[in-house]
């Protein structure tokens, strides 16, 4: 009986989500018209509490661990916490991607759960603490406009941050990623990203010329080669392409944009030539079978899982996951994969597109050339950062070693991935404020014309 | 309003183009995701490294592998407790082709473990016994294997070590696959430790794993390649035997010493002169040899989804003329399994065009429904037609006139080659080989590879275990 449920389950949330992310697009049909909108977005928000009872009804029926009740109610208080706030003090925060984030959060809290209980418990108190966080950070966007002028102290405190990892770091699968304080373990990296974003616009918003260009291309460099040193290629990767992607839009010369990966490419040959590890992956990368016993053990369990899992996957519960070496973090995608099948994890992709796409979409409408670029660049990051972690996975390309935004267990992944999304509904905020006020003199106008003329006919 | 809207996009356009690139990003990753699902997966999950397999056999018992001829060669059983326990009704006949799945797997009980594994039962009676709490019934595996030709093999070996394989060239089917020293895949859990102790080969499948010296089988190569280097004058080609030939200080005889006379290039091959062949090695170009060998498969994975091993061929100007001459009769450092050497006879049999080889002809649910089918696929060319004509010749010669002739004057007509080879160079023991093919009208030809280990010339212990398949094989 348990396993008729487990296996209808795997179907009905496939169904669910299927729905789910064709609402995503859906929406859009209904550009203008807010109530189908809002009405909408409110199916999505259904679709997705369904999703989540379900999992944990399979997840408490296969293992009958009473703990997963009371965790599950808990999960269910944050992520309604999340949204009435959001619904009480930010009304006109973006619904589409405050769902699709809460969405991310759901799909990451079940498989880690299943995967292992003790992580999902630390990612819950992450998510609370980077909910906190993200709720006051339109506030200070609205309140401060001293963002555009720190560019020196970005430079500070990021290359700082970087090379103290790079010198003092923890090695870990090849490369130094992270620091030790204390109990806590942090990943720099994630932070400085954001940091890195603000400097280039910081940089870039009012000067455009060749000069300016050049002192912000050579203090990127700085921190790209800084990565670099701790052997984190994939963050490197990660900093440079979001570089060339603002300093084109910044400069609209498609020129750079072209030279710039040019000069990635011939990097990426370098990189190939002189460290080992990178020989290792793409020999990982380009026949698993052939070395699974060593470099290729990783992809090849993780093709084993997606494989096995086909199209319906296994069930929630059903799988080996944990033959996955660091499934929770890299390789999360292929865990999600094996156990809720592929047609799901086509659509986790399309709903991280989708995101995408709304992150670009605010940062065309703004006015502010700063706000602009910033989201631009943090567009970028997110998009990349699930390109290459993906691709990784499957065997597109070469796996890089960066986890899935909001998804993969990581306290220090989480809370960035959740400030950005912070940043990008206050800048939402910020805009929908700017149309508001112009819409409401407009209104007020018109009232005031219509009060006039009803005053002269009486 | 129009012109707004041109400075709009205007403005807009590195979003655009930055959209527009990831969206080209996304889309590859969703269409190679698709690919990977619907083209490559199956080779992942069919690697006996995933892990996965095993948790289907707590949902569906293991299912059964049959005979082309519908034998049981593996079922489970299960007892009144539920305790299931593999079964091998044929016993050591299919040993190490059927394979075992306890303490590891091996054989087609390796390479199918997925399909074996797997349910396609109709669905609703596979609801009704997920309900009642009762396991699937597995697929059935249907092998190319035919139980009778399997059996004359095992027979055929006798009390001798060795491997017998037996294909169509039409098709790949392979026919059977006999390896000794065997082993009772009923006991192998009990037996395991004899059964792997230090020194013992027994679990492993000679027929195509195990790496033989081919002896003068290997004169099939050198033959070609001389062809190859000599298009026309080959057909001068005439050598004076006289039982041995010494260069450099090396002196190879001819097998008893025999003295053949004067030859030609078929009656050197016919009769197997080892002089007459040292002789003509010694004017091969060595790095068209190596191409040659190649080209026909040595050095390289064999196109089988099966256990099987690479054979070995090297030969360089850096060697020596003496090794130059014993590689020229299959001695020095070449290395062959009998897999590879059934399917070079196949492709002479086929006019130079090698069909893959296989053992699953299909998989059908437990009640006889197809799930899925192997079709026999094309390899490749290997040889031209003139090419392959010409080695026919001279090996239909080996059976009319030369070391096989116990293979003439039956109902059908058998080509081939005979071979002994030294085990070593410091022994005189000899593995005996026999490496041909026979058709008749009315039936699909048959291919085959025989070695007999330790025992003594191929004409007298290898050809005999070939004729018995061949004479039931084309009378029934």
């Amino acid at each position: 009986m348990v396993h008729l449920i487990v296996q209808a389950s795997k179907y009905l949330m496939i169904f669910l989500f299927l729905f789910y992310t064709y609402e995503c697009f859906h929406v859009f049909h209904y550009e203008g018209k807010e109530k189908e909108q809002r009405h909408i977005y409110k199916v999505q928000r259904r679709l997705l509490f369904i999703i989540h009872f379900d999992a944990f009804l399979v997840l408490y029926l296969t293992t009958k661990n009473v703990q997963l009740i009371g965790f599950y109610l808990m999960q269910l208080i944050v992520l309604l916490a999340i949204f009435s706030t959001y619904h009480l003090f930010y009304k006109h925060a973006s619904e589409l991607v405050l769902n699709n984030m809460c969405m991310l959060l759901a799909i990451g809290f079940i498989i880690l759960t299943r995967i292992s209980i003790v992580q999902a418990l630390r990612q819950f108190i992450f998510v609370c603490g980077g909910f906190f966080i993200s709720l006051l950070i339109p506030l200070i966007l609205q309140s401060l406009s001293l963002f555009r002028k720190l560019t020196w102290l970005y430079v500070i405190l990021g290359v700082g941050a970087l090379g103290v990892v790079a010198v003092a770091g923890k090695t870990s699968y090849g490369a130094k990623l992270s620091l030790s304080l204390g109990p806590v373990t942090i990943q720099p990296s994630e932070f400085v990203k954001i940091i890195f974003v603000m400097f280039i616009a910081s940089m870039l918003y009012m000067r455009q010329d060749f000069h300016q260009v050049m002192i912000t291309s050579i203090i990127s460099a700085v921190f790209v080669l800084a990565l670099v040193a701790s052997k984190d290629l994939g963050g490197a990767l990660l900093y440079f392409f979001t570089y060339l992607v603002m300093v084109y839009v910044a400069t609209r010369r498609f020129t750079y944009f072209a030279a710039g990966i040019l000069a990635m490419t011939a990097a990426a040959c370098i990189g190939f030539k002189v460290f080992s590890h990178v020989q290792a992956r793409v020999q990982a990368w380009s026949n698993p079978l052939a070395v699974i016993d060593g470099a290729g053990y990783q992809v090849c369990q993780s093709l084993f899982a997606i494989g096995t899992g086909g199209w319906f996957g296994l069930g929630l519960g059903q799988g080996l996951p944990n033959k996955i070496p660091v499934v929770t973090k890299d390789f999360v995608f292929a865990a999600i994969s094996e156990e809720f099948g592929g047609l799901f994890a086509l659509c986790l992709i399309m709903v991280c597109i989708s995101c995408f796409f709304m992150i670009m979409n605010i940062s065309m409408k703004l006015k502010d050339n700063f706000y602009r670029l910033t989201a631009v660049g943090l567009g970028t990051l997110y998009a990349l950062q699930v390109f290459l972690t993906i691709g990784g996975v499957i065997k597109f390309i070469p796996s890089t070693g960066v986890t899935l935004p909001l998804v993969s267990y990581g306290g220090s992944s989480l809370l960035s991935t959740m400030i950005v999304f912070g940043i990008i509904q206050g800048l939402y905020i910020m805009q929908f404020d700017g149309r508001a006020q112009k819409k409401e003199q407009k209104l007020k106008g018109a009232k005031g014309h219509a009060k006039k003329t009803r005053e002269t006919y009486r | 309003m129009q012109k707004r809207q041109e400075k709009r996009t205007g403005k807009n356009r590195e979003f655009l183009v930055i959209m527009y690139l990831f969206l080209f990003l996304f889309l590859a990753l969703i269409a190679y995701f698709v690919y990977f699902q619907v083209y490559k997966s199956e080779k992942f999950i069919n690697s006996p490294y995933n892990s996965l397999q095993d948790l289907f056999s707590e949902h569906v018992i293991r299912g059964d592998i049959l005979s082309a001829d519908g034998e049981v060669l593996a079922t489970t059983k299960t007892g009144k407790d539920g305790t299931e326990t593999r079964s091998y009704p044929k016993g050591r006949t299919f040993a190490h082709v059927v394979g075992y799945d306890v303490n590891g797997k091996a054989g087609l009980e390796n390479q199918e473990n997925f399909s074996l594994l797997r349910s396609h039962e109709f669905f609703l009676k596979q609801i009704g016994e997920n309900l009642a709490g009762k396991k699937n019934m597995g697929d059935t595996v249907v092998t190319t294997l035919d139980s009778r030709i399997q059996q004359l093999a095992y027979e055929g070996l006798g009390s001798f070590d060795g491997a017998v394989i037996v294909m169509e060239p039409e098709t790949g089917k392979i026919l059977a696959m006999v390896s000794k020293p065997d082993y009772d895949p009923n006991r192998v859990k009990r037996d395991w430790e004899s059964l792997t102790a230090d020194g013992s080969t027994v679990l492993y499948n000679r027929a195509t794993q195990g790496k033989y010296a081919p002896g003068s089988v290997f004169k099939i190569f050198t033959t070609l390649e001389y062809f190859r280097e000599n298009p026309k004058a080959y057909e001068n080609y005439s050598y004076d035997c006289s039982g041995e030939i010494s260069v450099d200080g090396q002196t190879i005889h001819c097998a008893g010493n025999k003295r053949h006379g004067q030859e030609t290039l078929q009656s050197s091959f016919s009769n197997s002169c080892n002089s007459s062949f040292a002789n003509l090695s010694l004017s091969l170009n060595r790095t068209e040899f190596k191409q040659t060998c190649d080209g026909l498969l040595f050095n390289k994975n064999l196109p089988i989804a099966f256990e099987s091993s690479k054979s070995s061929f090297t030969l360089s100007d850096k060697d020596n003329k003496a090794m130059a001459m014993e590689t020229g009769i299959g001695q020095g450092k070449t290395l062959v399994s009998p897999l590879h050497m059934a399917m070079i006879a196949s492709a002479i049999d086929n006019d130079g065009i090698l069909m893959r080889p296989y053992l699953v002809s299909h998989v059908q649910n437990d009640s006889g429904v197809q799930v899925t089918g192997n079709t026999p696929q094309e390899y490749g060319r290997l040889m031209t037609e003139k090419e392959t004509a010409l080695l026919q010749k001279y090996m239909r010669a080996v059976v009319t006139e030369g070391t096989a002739a116990k293979l003439s004057g039956q109902s059908y007509e058998a080509a081939g080659k005979t071979g002994t080879a030294q085990v070593s160079d410091t022994s005189d023991t000899t593995n005996a080989w026999f490496v041909g093919y026979a058709k008749k009208n009315g039936y699909q030809d048959i291919a085959v590879a025989v070695v007999v280990e330790k025992s003594g010339a191929g004409s007298t212990y290898a050809v005999p275990i070939a004729k018995k398949i061949f004479d039931v094989y084309f009378n029934r």
